[in-house]
């Protein structure tokens, strides 16, 4: 080691300093001149190398677009996202949304996303935004704006997306500020498959309502308001299923609408309203395989 | 070296011999010259006498594994000192942002909330007083995996199984506009996508990912291709942190008169053209601050069997 040192020394002592030590100036002097074509080249490789490990990084880092761009449906994005191209630019990844949720509803995206590797989303279906927090913690906890109370004018706001007003929160109806400090919807909800809805059929549900191996939890005012419980600890025993309108945590944003059908029969069917904010508690309680009301994500609010 | 020249160096350029060097610096190379035979005797004393200590790389192992778990047990037991991942967090409550992070977010998005600004400035002013890019060697999760691998790398080196092949340093350079353009044009953080800094720190919080095959990739490619390649030649997040530090008072400092120039700093270094001023005749003065590449990492202050390079703080070590 110490001699390979000593050698490396000198050639770099002759190579740059002006008075190198008597001895190895003829070597120096030799080698210098030996090597210049050699190191000629090996600059060149060096050079070609180094733009291959451009090209090559830069590569895989587009590569990032190709799910963004090709993405047949948008995530459900935690409450007060942007809207999804600024959602991706503003987020800086963090995660601090994922950790003040009460209900840990919000998951970060894996690299499988491109560009949206680290960027949180909710998967209705096994754990909706159910507003426990009563104060929408994941928008006070975002540290970019990408989830905001109010919307910088100058950032796209798509028509249907805007509340009429401040959704009440059922859990909150007694309190002085009964509001979610909310403007924009997430999504809407809709009855995606009528024909499995158990109301639609006139039928009941008794028991757990994802079974018993599901691990959701939401919160039973009625219970506990400040702990979310888990699904599957609070049985249901009801003579027509309308789990979605009881459980939806907003106020006027779902109901049963009752007609009577031609044979003098009553019919039921969910109907979603305007004030829908999309959180997918429907969803996520609806107890038929797969649900009957799914949120459209991210899609504004049509009449 | 100027200080404008150490910039240069930082961005790619090779290092210069010094063209002015002072009196005393002078008498030290020539006296190096002419008692030879003392030299050597007075270097075999120092190399028979050598201490080998690991003291400031297990200082620094115990605050980057410290700084990564604090996250961790913030989100796990629920503690709250330090929320969030590397790229932005709160230490109990106050905003704290990654500079690359938040620049390419302020690039790709074009607006700036005030949390963003807070944390942002923060970190910077944090950085700028504790060395810039000492945010490598002393917080970066990557890093201490990348020195574990790099050395399984010298260990195959030794064996001749495989061999480093250098990339131009300047490639980093061109990488940070590259990155800086992309955030810009396209709106995305692309560079967030790859970086392994980001992906190491959120699945060190949040769980494994995927995107961990993409960091044992590049640690592969450093092993069995180019040592350290990453830290080296591409990640833009190093330059950043590197600019801040660049007016830090917090350095490693070279004294001529100790050094023995055998080279075994610049062996151990990641950067080694910072310490470029060790080689026999390059230095220009007596002592000579490194340049701000340097990720104040301690390896060359360990290992030097002379002390000759020390940690410094500029003004308070005249102070003390």
């Amino acid at each position: 080691m110490n001699d390979q040192e000593t050698s490396e020394q000198k050639t770099d002592a002759a190579a740059a300093a002006p008075t190198p030590s008597a001895e190895n100036r003829p070597a120096a002097a030799a080698s210098g001149r030996a090597k210049a074509p050699v190191r000629k080249q090996a600059n060149r490789r060096k050079f070609i190398r180094s733009s291959f490990l451009i090209g090559g990084v830069l590569g895989l880092a587009m590569l990032g677009y190709l799910p963004v761009a090709s993405a047949r449906k948008q995530r459900l994005r935690p409450p007060g996202a942007l809207e999804e191209r600024d959602f991706l630019s503003s987020c800086i990844k963090c995660g601090q949304c994922v950790q003040v949720c009460p209900v840990a509803a919000i998951k970060l995206d894996d690299i499988d996303q491109g560009f949206g590797v680290g960027v949180p989303y909710i998967d209705a279906r096994e754990q909706a935004c159910d507003f426990s927090c009563d104060a929408v913690q994941c928008i006070l906890a975002c540290p970019t704006g990408s989830l905001t109370y109010t919307k910088p004018p100058s950032l796209e706001a798509r028509a249907g997306m805007a509340l009429a007003h401040a959704p009440v929160l059922k859990a909150k109806e007694d309190d002085p500020e009964p509001t979610l400090n909310l403007s924009e919807r997430i999504g809407v909800a809709r009855l995606a498959h009528p024909e499995s809805c158990l109301a639609v059929q006139g039928k009941g549900f008794s028991g757990q309502a994802r079974g018993a191996e599901f691990g959701g939890h939401l919160r039973y005012v009625a219970v506990d308001r400040w702990q979310p419980v888990p699904v599957r600890d609070h049985p249901y025993e009801r003579d027509l299923c309308d789990l979605c309108v009881t459980e939806c945590p907003i106020k006027d944003a779902i109901r049963m609408q009752e007609s009577i059908a031609a044979d003098g029969s009553k019919q039921y069917r969910p109907e979603v309203l305007e004030q829908c904010v999309g959180c997918g508690v429907c969803e996520m309680i609806c107890p038929v395989e797969p649900a009957a009301i799914v949120v459209d994500q991210r899609q504004p609010w049509s009449a | 070296m100027s200080h404008f020249e150490r910039i240069r160096v930082m961005f790619g350029a090779a290092p210069q011999k010094p063209t002015r060097v002072t009196p005393e610096a002078k008498q030290v190379h020539s006296l190096k010259r002419m008692t030879k035979a003392d030299f050597e005797a007075i270097k075999q004393h120092a190399r028979d006498h050598e201490l080998v200590t690991h003291k400031w790389r297990n200082r620094r192992w115990a605050v980057l594994i410290f700084a990564n778990l604090l996250f961790t047990f913030s989100f796990w037991l629920d503690i709250q000192i330090l929320e969030g991942a590397l790229t932005a967090s709160r230490f109990v409550g106050f905003h704290l942002i990654d500079l690359n992070s938040a620049l390419q977010v302020m690039l790709a998005h074009k607006h700036i909330i005030v949390n963003l600004f807070i944390g942002t400035a923060t970190i910077f002013v944090l950085w700028a007083l504790l060395g810039g890019r000492s945010f490598c060697s002393w917080v970066c999760p990557y890093h201490l995996l990348a020195e574990w691998f790099e050395w399984l790398h010298l260990k195959l080196v030794s064996k001749k199984l495989v061999s480093d092949h250098e990339f131009h340093r300047g490639t980093r350079t061109v990488f940070w506009v590259i990155f800086a353009l992309l955030a810009v044009l396209s709106g995305y953080t692309v560079f967030e996508t790859i970086s392994p800094t980001g992906i190491l720190s959120r699945a060190l919080i949040y769980g494994p990912s995927l995107a961990l095959g993409w960091v044992l990739l590049l640690l592969l490619f450093e092993v069995v291709y180019s040592r350290r390649a990453w830290c080296r030649y591409v990640c833009p997040i190093g330059l950043t942190y590197g600019i801040v530090g660049a007016v830090s008072p917090v350095r490693v400092e070279y004294r001529l008169d100790k050094c023995f120039h055998e080279g075994d700093c610049r062996k151990v270094c990641l950067v080694p053209h910072v310490l470029d001023v060790v080689i026999k005749g390059r230095a220009a003065d007596m002592t000579t601050p490194i340049g701000p590449d340097c990720t104040r990492c301690g390896l060359c202050v360990d290992v030097c069997p002379s002390g000759a390079l020390v940690f410094d703080v500029k003004g308070l070590s005249k102070l003390l």
